[in-house]
């Protein structure tokens, strides 16, 4: 049978034609996306309510009714209140931010001394951005002066008393460098110290093990107000009359031995992961029991567990708030500590101070979420379900 | 609970004081060359950051007069910001030579916590505040029978409540909170009828009010809060030496010794003046307490006189505006008064 017998069968491919008009443009996306069903209908509607009635009016206290400038408190409250603007009106005090500004960033550090901590924060920044990058070359030798020369050169930096810097006593210290400092220390130790604890719960040598178990569950066992409250106020009735510890040290301990014993956890769970095969695969090339773990299992383990390890630096650096507790005050510490400043309190003092905290408080665990996401794309060499 | 951890740390701090008391701690002080103190974490007009991040304030100032008196330099004080219980740790255990941080002065406080309260620099006392726009017509507490009072918790103020109403025989539904930000905002939000706390702390919460016009501060005080400076038992010398600071401040303004006038006054020949001044040829009026003769001149030149600094950090020249009520001379119907300086 010959096809052109076949007078019902096209000879010619037909054009595709356009999709039907309730199938495109702008008005099936609506559908397809936001009024599928009922319900969809009803949050999408509910959605957009939320949005109108929040956003518009947001804006409005945050930007058009805002004060961005002013001598105290005078500007932000009204006339009934006090100050100069007219009755009823409702903005976001920016003058009170503005006029704290560089006590959110540095706290009481001495005045003249200041460039010492915009010194340490541009170290920081040269040497911790090529480190971040995987293009950037010299990684051994930018990781060495990351992790070991930085931190000697910022501890003498921000302290002082060597070297004819003054002494700035870290009671002085406040602010989003207080911050800063706590969540640095706290990530840089928990890291190598929750993959040590992590591979100690694992071993097989009991006392180690033993070690590890009781050093994690008791430590994650204890809220770390409790710690910290026990630290400043327990603590130096214990010690001889005179003699006292540095609070922001007993901070920094406290802090970084959390972090870790929540680090070795998550490490644990990556390394539980791993398949056993990888585990005989390496001993049976003979290697020994820290190149099995540096060079092929630790690599799987820690990939794997990015989301968590990046979730544990986040909560460790919105934690550091806790600092309160003991008379330090971190940024949001600070912050809250201004609201009492007889020349600034006014009826929107407090929400201005706080949209400022976190916003700030965002911007920096927003960028540590977005760099682990594409980390996690870079470093994904297969076991995509 | 709460009775039993300050129980142990009341006999702790007690264990303690033996040994810490007998330390001469204004030759620690000049050794170390400022003084240590231990203030508010933040209250308006008492302790507070200015924009810079110094500590201004009523207590601050009076940390800075006991600086003045021993080093002629009223910027020779270190803060230690305390909170509400690390406050008499840190002075039990030297880590301040002395605590100005709104503390109400009470027997146990005085005895068993091994402290020694140098005077009254504040009488405070607890009352009441209402929106009068939406309780119109009350204007005493005692018509607030039934009412939802917001109070902070864990505080003498929650305890005076309890025992105002009870022995009124009146019933209210008391709503707590944590801190002082959360209490203010739940009034402000109208959670409670009435609001209760030092009266102070009313004149700081009306300026973040909304309305302030809308909202009275009721006449009657509950309680009795004498807010002094204190220092550790067992050096008597440096209690003495804080004691007659605060004297000191009260003596000048009695005297009308100011800021600005005081180089002036050492001319005075008025023999009252003279003699605090230590402008008397034999004067041994530093001597006594170890320190320098012209001592007063060097507080009153560093931080004024007591009215001065009342007016400057909660008074009239102040946002609060705190009236001097109890807290004027003896002279002129207060009970400030102190004893003679000679």
């Amino acid at each position: 049978m010959q096809q052109a017998d076949l007078s019902y069968v096209r000879t010619e491919m037909l054009a595709p034609q356009p999709a039907p008009n309730r199938e495109r443009g702008f008005g099936a996306w609506l559908r397809a996306n936001l009024f599928a069903s009922p319900i969809d209908t009803v949050l999408t509607l509910l959605g957009l309510f939320l949005v109108v009635w929040f956003v518009p009016n947001f804006l409005r206290w945050a930007f058009i009714d805002a004060v961005w400038s002013g001598p105290d408190r005078s500007v932000c409250a009204t006339i009934p209140q006090g100050g100069i603007q007219p009755e009823g009106w409702s903005g976001a005090c920016w003058a009170f931010v503005n006029a704290k500004f560089a006590q959110f960033m540095y706290g009481r550090y001495t005045f003249s001394e200041r460039w010492r901590v915009d010194l340490t924060a541009i170290m920081f920044v040269l040497l911790m951005v090529p480190l971040l990058m995987p293009r950037a070359p010299y990684k051994g030798l930018n990781a060495l002066l990351f992790f070991v020369v930085f931190p000697i050169v910022a501890f003498f930096l921000l302290v002082g008393g060597y070297f004819g810097l003054r002494y700035v006593p870290t009671s002085e210290w406040g602010g989003l460098l207080v911050t800063m400092v706590l969540s640095f220390v706290g990530i840089a130790i928990s890291l190598p110290l929750g993959i040590i604890l992590a591979l100690g719960r694992r071993s097989k040598m009991p006392a180690i093990k033993l070690v590890c178990v009781i050093f994690i569950e008791v430590v994650r066992g204890v809220p770390l107000v409790t710690v910290l409250f026990m630290a400043s106020v327990m603590l130096p009735l214990f010690m001889p009359a005179g003699v006292t510890f540095d609070r922001f040290l007993r901070a920094l301990v406290g802090v970084s031995l959390f972090a870790s014993a929540y680090m070795a956890e998550v490490v644990r769970g990556g390394l539980q992961a791993i398949p056993k095969g990888q585990y005989e695969g390496a001993e049976s090339l003979g290697l020994s029991y820290w190149q099995k773990m540096i060079l092929i299992v630790l690599p799987q383990a820690l990939k794997l567990v990015i989301p968590g390890i990046v979730n544990t630096f986040i909560g460790l650096f919105k934690d550091t708030s806790l600092v309160y507790i003991i008379g330090m005050f971190d940024l949001l510490g600070i912050v809250r500590q201004n609201f009492t400043d007889a020349a600034w309190a006014s009826a929107q003092t407090p929400m201005s101070g706080l949209v400022f905290a976190g916003a700030v408080f965002w911007i920096f665990c927003f960028g540590m979420s977005r760099y682990s996401i594409w980390m996690e794309r870079r470093l994904d060499t297969g076991h995509r379900r | 609970m709460k009775k039993f951890v300050t129980g142990v740390i009341g006999s702790a701090a007690l264990a303690l004081s033996v040994t810490s008391g007998s330390a001469a701690t204004l030759d620690d002080v000049k050794a170390k060359g400022f003084v240590q103190c231990g203030v508010h974490t933040g209250l308006a007009g008492f302790a507070a950051p200015d924009d810079q991040g110094n500590w201004k304030g009523f207590d601050s100032d009076f940390c800075k007069a006991v600086a003045a008196a021993i080093f002629g330099d009223p910027e020779k004080v270190k803060f230690t910001p305390t909170n509400a219980t690390e406050r008499f740790t840190a002075l039990q255990s030297g880590e301040i030579d002395l605590l100005a941080r709104n503390t109400t002065w009470t027997l146990s406080r005085d005895t068993s916590l091994g402290f020694n309260f140098t005077g009254v620099n504040y009488y405070d006392g607890q009352g009441f505040m209402i929106n009068a726009a939406k309780l119109p017509g009350i204007n005493s507490a005692l018509q607030l029978s039934g009412a939802a009072v917001c109070v902070q918790t864990g505080t003498t103020t929650e305890l005076n409540l309890a025992d105002y109403f009870r022995a009124n025989n009146m019933e209210y539904n008391p709503v707590v909170f944590q801190g002082f930000d959360e209490t203010n905002a739940a009034y402000e939000a109208g959670r409670c009828d009435a609001y209760t706390t030092d009266q102070s702390g009313l004149y700081a919460l009306r300026l973040t009010l909304a309305n302030p016009d809308d909202h009275v501060v009721l006449p009657e005080i509950i309680s009795k809060e004498p807010l002094g400076p204190l220092v550790r038992q067992g050096d008597d010398q440096w209690f003495d030496i804080v004691k007659w600071t605060l004297f000191a401040l009260v003596q000048a303004e009695e005297l009308g010794i100011t800021q600005a006038n005081v180089e002036e006054m050492k001319g005075s020949d008025n023999p009252e003046i003279k003699r605090i001044l230590g402008q008397e040829a034999d004067s041994k009026i530093g001597d006594m307490l170890g320190l320098d003769n012209d001592w007063v001149v060097k507080v009153v030149a560093g931080v004024g006189n007591y009215g001065e600094m009342f007016e400057r950090n909660i008074g009239q020249e102040s946002p609060l505006k705190i009236a001097r009520g109890l807290n004027q001379l003896w002279t002129k119907g207060g009970i400030q008064y102190a004893p003679p300086l000679r």
